[in-house]
């Protein structure tokens, strides 16, 4: 039995995510991607309508989206900007942890004060040394009496300026590797922790990224997800769950690029006609439009497997890695349909190209789902 | 309050229109649907005049197909009670859907207070049933209107005329008002609105259910067409400053003559 019709509520789902990205978003996109503010009254307007945090279960006040739904909203808000998005994402990102190692008690104290106002979360695990490596974290999380000390620095961090509240992998021991990794919560108020400046970056300009570093940092122990040492495996699980976020936000983002294509090819003359009718431009589009559907396909399949309770890891990874290289080469060739419009700041496609390269890199480099997806492969069967 | 808001379901205005096999309408199998735009000044007035008067609910009522209900759900996604829909084809003339919209209001069984509607559809763009309805149901009616204030059924309307010029009103309900762009900003439908729409009372009617026969047919509607493709524009050459004088009297000439705009 297949099916590949969106229910009727996931039509209205993406209907409302559409609009709101094209009628908030996309407007004042380029004036973020200018100025590198952070786009608080946006988010916060996204949250009112529910667009934010969509993996808190609607026992702790969320509204019960499956990971399906999640991927159509990341798509479309995408589509309304990259780096706005990752913005949104990066809550997600901090939350699920909780969502998939935290007690009840800890749920109800951390995700549902998201559901009654409008709050940030970063998610902490890079650090300046360790990037792909995650298993290398050189974070100390060590058991002091009553509490657990914190020392280390975290890089790129997303939403890091403006957080309530810091998901942080640390380790007991760097030796023992995968092993001795935690996560636990932290209120980013608390004593010893400093917020580096805002990084400047290539794209995803309007997004809060900076560096962390935590001083004998005390945290409470109630505040440790699972058991000292679950880290590994809870942020294993978060990215089956984030990864097709990730590459919804792709496919948001090539969709885009491919539909600005479409319409400059329609109204641009050159030999006298439309380049829409020029074969050379028509190749260049039927392909964004083939790997924006597979790419499409491939996100959706990694999320519904995680809805029907399957693992998801290697479709999750064909689908960030297809998805991300896919964006980048859309938006490349979106310039190339523009010309030397493309390449000016005056028109919405080179913004679009800077944007899309940072979807190749974080959550895990297009390389390294290849090496999740060889691993799935050679150690699977 | 009793408040009645009447929605109908129009192509999304991106649509590429054709018509259809005989000619009676347009072709609907691929078209995307959406709840005409003025009626979303019509559901964000009710829902707000709801917030404002405690124990009002609103009801939405739609005369059109059955096979997609996207201009309802809407409606019940942002904040309506329930909804009625009477199944029918979806280019009844003004006469039918007006008589159709009254009796599924009677049907109801709740007296109306107040009813909006959007001032005219997008699709035929009749600016009709408003009028038609209230007229039906021996009703004041106000039309254009980019105003509204006051408390249950005491309002203050300020009604859009010629020129930019406002009429106001002093109604006492129940009325049929007919709402233009500027009145308001239509709400997004929320998404625990979209979730909670679900579960919210949809009724569906036939016409016969709601008193309305062929023989209420005031307009049979045929030889649907496409508008004959625009003519090349004609371009003028003006370059040579000599030559200036004549090229706008020849334009001029052509104006007036050929394009009869002047």
């Amino acid at each position: 039995m297949i099916n590949f019709d969106y229910s009727q509520e996931q039509k209205e789902i993406r209907e409302m995510a559409m609009k709101f990205a094209k009628n908030e978003m996309q407007p004042v996109a380029s004036e973020f991607d200018e100025s590198g503010e952070f786009p608080t009254e946006i988010i916060k307007k996204a949250w009112e309508l529910g667009l934010v945090n969509t993996c808190i279960p609607e026992e702790y006040g969320g509204t019960g989206f499956t990971t399906v739904d999640s991927v159509i909203i990341s798509e479309c808000l995408s589509y309304g900007c990259m780096g706005m998005n990752t913005g949104i994402m990066a809550n997600d990102l901090a939350l699920l942890p909780i969502v998939i190692g935290g007690n009840d008690e800890q749920k109800k104290k951390f995700l549902t004060p998201f559901t009654e106002e409008y709050k940030i979360a970063s998610f902490c695990l890079t650090e300046p040394g360790n990037g792909s490596d995650a298993a290398g974290i050189k974070t100390t999380i060590k058991e002091d009496g009553d509490h657990y000390v914190v020392n280390g620095q975290k890089m790129w961090i997303t939403n890091a300026g403006f957080a309530d509240l810091f998901v942080l992998y640390g380790t007991s021991d760097p030796e023992l590797k995968h092993k001795g990794i935690s996560a636990i919560v932290i209120d980013p108020k608390t004593d010893g922790i400093e917020i580096g400046a805002p990084e400047k970056k290539m794209g995803h300009k309007c997004s809060d990224t900076r560096a962390v570093t935590f001083n004998n940092v005390k945290v409470p122990k109630e505040n440790m997800l699972g058991n000292p040492g679950d880290g590994w495996k809870i942020a294993m699980k978060t990215l089956d769950h984030s990864r097709p976020l990730v590459a919804a936000s792709a496919v948001g983002g090539a969709q885009c690029a491919l539909d600005h294509s479409v319409a400059y090819a329609k109204e641009r003359n050159q030999f006298k006609v439309p380049i829409s009718n020029h074969q050379a431009i028509q190749f260049i589009i039927s392909n964004m439009s083939m790997k924006v559907e597979a790419s499409r396909l491939l996100v959706t399949k990694s999320a519904w497997q995680l809805d029907q309770g399957q693992s998801n890891t290697k479709m999750a990874s064909y689908a960030k890695a297809f998805a991300a290289d896919s964006c980048m080469e859309i938006c490349t060739d979106a310039v190339q349909v523009f010309g030397g419009y493309g390449y000016s700041k005056e028109y919405p496609v080179e913004k679009l190209m800077r944007d899309a390269k940072l979807i190749q890199i974080y959550e895990g480099t297009s390389q390294i789902q290849r090496l999740v997806i060889a691993k799935e492969i050679f150690t699977r069967s | 309050m009793n408040i009645f808001v009447c929605v109908k379901q129009v192509p999304d205005t991106e649509t590429k229109v054709t018509p259809n096999g005989d000619g009676s309408y347009i072709e609907t199998s691929s078209i995307k649907w959406i709840m005409n735009p003025y009626d979303e000044f019509a559901v964000e007035q009710a829902l707000l005049h709801k917030a404002a008067n405690a124990g009002s609910t609103v009801t939405v009522v739609r005369v059109g197909g059955a096979k997609d209900t996207e201009a309802l759900r809407t409606a019940l996604a942002m904040g309506a009670d329930e909804a009625i829909l009477v199944d029918s084809a979806d280019n009844l003339d003004s006469y039918m859907t007006a008589k159709a919209i009254k009796g599924a209001i009677e049907k109801s069984g709740k007296t109306p207070d107040l009813i909006l509607a959007g001032k005219q559809a997008i699709d035929d763009d009749c600016l009709q049933v408003p009028q038609v309805l209230a007229q039906m149901m021996e009703l004041p009616s106000v039309s254009v209107v980019v105003g509204f204030e006051g408390e249950g059924s005491n309002l203050t309307l300020k009604r859009e005329v010629e020129g930019g010029a406002i009429e106001v009103y002093n109604v006492s309900g129940p009325v049929v008002v007919a709402c233009n762009k500027g009145l308001n900003t239509p709400r997004y439908a929320s998404l625990p609105g979209i979730m909670k729409a679900k579960k919210k009372p949809l009724t569906t009617l036939s016409l016969g259910d709601v008193g309305v026969s062929d023989e209420d047919q005031r307009i049979k509607y045929s030889d649907f067409q496409l508008p004959p493709e625009k003519p090349a524009g004609k371009k003028f050459d003006a370059t040579d400053e000599g030559a200036q004088a004549s090229v706008v009297a020849e334009v001029v000439g052509l104006l007036r003559t050929e394009a009869k705009v002047i």
